[in-house]
């Protein structure tokens, strides 16, 4: 290595230096130091991938191969739209999925949280009860209901006994019309403790005096709750619904423990199969293009909600 | 250092450590120990097999103490993990020296030049089971020391007792003969009188049910070309084979329920059981001389059984590939094959280690599956679009089980294969 010309090596440090005493530059120093810890991680693991996705979603690239990439345009993604049926299948899946679970979820982890913010002996016991399957793991609660959801297992032993043996149930996971129904019901009973706790933290927001002016009114319960109790859960709502929605649209993990996509692709989801094709298959061009269609479909929901659920003044 | 201008080094020394732990991974080539010794890195997929671990830590114990020059130190993986560990190793140049892989997945690694040619004594990979030798491109890549095979098992007494015949190795079982088994069995009370482990998933799926396939006389992908599976895995053929799987779970001959293993079987829950030789030792001691390990039927083509185990490999970047087959060679003893195959009840891959073996000698229990394995084991197509051919196969497979309808399921996998190979220029084949 050549040895730096003494004068600006000298120089440049002196200068920094200087600027470090300055009182404006060192708060404009610490700021940027404060900054980059976030700065680096968000770049590292969320602008970097995004461009790489972009970027690769316009090539065959694979995930092993000897050849090199090549540009191939839009191929992917009218391969997408046109020559596999299980990609329009797995949108299909999705949004079923979250119209179904996002009102469903959100409004049954609301009436959870009504319940137990009752001051009723024994409500911490209910509350812990309703959060258990969110802080077990995802996984093992696929399997648990994998075992549940089989044709000699819980759910339709259940069945049997509450039906006196008049109707019994089918292998859930594996016939095509009731699959994507049977993974929706663990996915909601599984998240919705967690929209219970957020719900109750919205609720205990609320001053107790609005409700005690309502009680003075007159007010019914049911008064109370549309006239105090939803107007002062919007922001929560907004939260909730926002948190619900991305969770829905990305499923994945259930999907890859209980079903596989099966049967004949009825629970496919856009994740699962980006997975599949990228990783089981190899193809990270094609994958890549199809996160990105999930990407852009994801920022035009959350977009058009942001415009649903925005104060208006 | 001032208190005031803390903040940019605390800053500074984040950014160092994030930059070193981003790239500290990088360079596991040639290390030396601590006794001067070249360490050799090996991966196996054997993490959880206690059986299979034990004999690789006394090879590689016996070979190290043995040496001077090199020295093995292994890392075992998970067998769910193993491939996304390799392909990850592989995607940052971090690959061990000697690592083990499933025998269909090899063309593909090799391909991918993760590989580099075995080049090991000719004479150990000549004594081999030629299913357990890998070859690529004309070129040998990966040996193992075992096979596996799959029979169907079943009691003396309840085929006896039902009046069907016990088939033999010369004379399997029809289609026909097989399916009024089936049927005679199902009246017989059993309620499904087979376990075909459909419950299990992934590579399963492909080794287990395209023997089948094959034995109808249809394949996975044209074999002479390798270029597209039309007419292979959609041919009439394909959809015979297709319509029998379908029907064995209409009828209720087979289910997808129960567990992975062969529980259903040594507990008298289903009459046959179409499963592979691991399972074999825990029947023969559950069942003793009741227990019948019978070929598979001849659906029109002769039997067939899927060929190629884990085997073990050099990758490319290897810096000692000289050690690594020193290694190699040494391990091909036969003495450790029969011990892989008696600890794990796989079919050794040398006569020699047969006849030395508890089970596999030719009074051993077990001896059968040597049979079979050498009359009817057919090799998954060594392409790199495997890993396609596999996981859309199983798709298909499972989407015809659950009833789907037979012609257009194929159909689309074809459609799926054919593209995927078409995308990358016939994987070398032109």
């Amino acid at each position: 290595m050549t040895v730096t010309p003494p004068t600006v090596a000298a120089e440049t440090p002196r200068r920094a230096l200087h600027r470090l005493r300055t009182s404006r530059g060192r708060q404009a120093w610490a700021g940027w130091g404060m900054i980059a810890p976030a700065a680096i991680l968000l770049l590292l693991f969320l602008v970097i991938p995004v461009i790489l996705a972009f970027t690769l979603s316009f090539t065959n690239a694979r995930l092993i191969s000897p050849n090199p990439p090549r540009f191939v345009g839009v191929d992917n993604f009218i391969r997408a739209f046109t020559a596999d049926p299980v990609f329009v299948q797995s949108i299909g899946n999705t949004a079923l999925f979250a119209l179904v679970v996002v009102p469903v979820q959100a409004g049954l982890g609301l009436a959870l949280a009504v319940l137990v913010n009752r001051r009723l002996r024994g409500t911490t016991f209910f509350r812990v009860v309703f959060f258990i399957p969110v802080v077990t793991s995802i996984v093992v609660v696929s399997i648990l209901w994998k075992f549940l959801y089989r044709e000699d297992g819980l759910v339709n032993s259940m069945i049997d006994a509450v039906t006196f043996g008049l109707w019994s149930g089918t292998d859930w996971l594996n016939d095509p019309s009731t699959a994507l129904g049977a993974i929706i019901v663990m996915s909601i009973w599984q998240a919705v403790g967690f929209h219970m706790i957020i719900w109750l933290s919205g609720l205990q927001t609320i001053p107790e005096e609005l409700y005690e002016a309502a009680r003075m009114d007159g007010a019914s319960p049911w008064r109370q709750f549309t006239n105090v109790t939803w107007p002062g859960l919007r922001p929560t709502m907004v939260f909730v619904l926002v948190t619900i929605t991305i969770a829905a649209l990305g499923l994945f993990v259930q999907i890859d423990v209980m079903t596989q996509g099966g049967p004949q692709g009825a629970t496919s989801t856009i994740v699962f199969h980006a997975v599949r094709k990228g990783y089981e298959q190899q193809e990270i061009g094609y994958a890549a293009a199809i996160s990105l269609i999930f990407f852009v479909a994801v920022l035009i929901i959350a977009l058009i909600q942001r415009r649903l659920t925005r104060e208006k003044d | 250092m001032t208190r005031r201008t803390s903040p940019l080094f605390v800053a500074a020394g984040l950014v160092t450590v994030l930059a070193l732990t981003g790239c500290g991974q990088a360079g596991q080539g040639t290390t030396t120990g601590e006794d001067g010794r070249t360490q050799l890195t090996m991966w196996t997929h054997s993490a959880g097999n206690a059986a299979e671990l034990e004999v690789y830590e006394r090879i590689i114990s016996d070979y190290n103490a043995s040496q001077d020059e090199y020295e093995v130190v292994h890392e075992s993986f998970p067998q769910g993990a193993y491939n996304d560990a390799i392909v990850a190793a592989a995607a940052s140049g971090d690959l061990p020296c000697l690592l083990d892989l499933d025998g269909p997945i090899m063309p593909n690694w090799a391909w991918a030049q993760y590989l580099q040619p075995l080049g090991i004594s000719s004479e150990i990979t000549d004594s081999l089971l030629p299913t357990a030798v890998g070859k690529w491109d004309g070129e040998i890549y990966s040996a193992g020391y075992w096979d596996a095979a799959l029979s169907i098992f079943a009691r003396k007494s309840v085929l006896e007792g039902n009046g069907i015949r016990i088939p033999s190795t010369d004379q399997p079982w029809t289609k026909d003969e097989f399916d009024s088994a089936l049927a005679t069995l199902k009246d017989a009370g059993y309620d499904t009188p087979i376990d075909i482990g459909a419950e299990d998933t992934g590579e399963w799926w492909p080794y287990a049910y395209s023997p089948l396939l094959q034995s109808f006389g249809g394949d996975l992908i044209d074999r002479d070309t390798m270029l597209s599976a039309d007419g292979s895995l959609n041919g009439d053929a394909a959809v015979a084979w297709g319509t029998w799987f379908q029907e064995l779970f209409d009828k209720g001959y087979a289910s997808n329920a129960g567990t992975v293993g062969n529980q259903e079987f040594v507990d008298d829950e289903v009459a046959l059981s179409y499963t592979g030789v691991w399972n074999a030792l825990a029947s023969v001691e559950a069942i003793g001389d009741d227990l019948l390990i019978l070929p598979p039927p001849d659906f029109g083509n002769g039997p067939k059984i899927g060929g190629g185990s884990w085997q073990w490999a050099i990758s490319s970047s290897c810096n000692d590939a000289e050690g690594a087959r020193d290694y190699l060679e040494f391990s091909f003893n036969d003495e450790y094959i029969t011990e892989f195959a008696d600890k794990q009840i796989v079919i050794p891959a040398t006569e020699a280690a047969a006849q030395a073996s508890k089970y596999f000698g030719d009074d051993g229990v077990l001896r059968p599956f040597v049979e079979l394995s050498q009359k009817y084991a057919v090799l998954r197509p060594e392409t790199p679009a495997y890993a396609v051919i596999s996981t859309t196969f199983e798709t298909a497979a499972k989407n015809i089980m659950s009833g789907a309808d037979v012609k257009s399921t194929l159909d689309q996998a074809v459609t799926d294969i054919d593209a995927n190979i078409a995308s990358n220029d016939g994987y070398g084949f032109q």
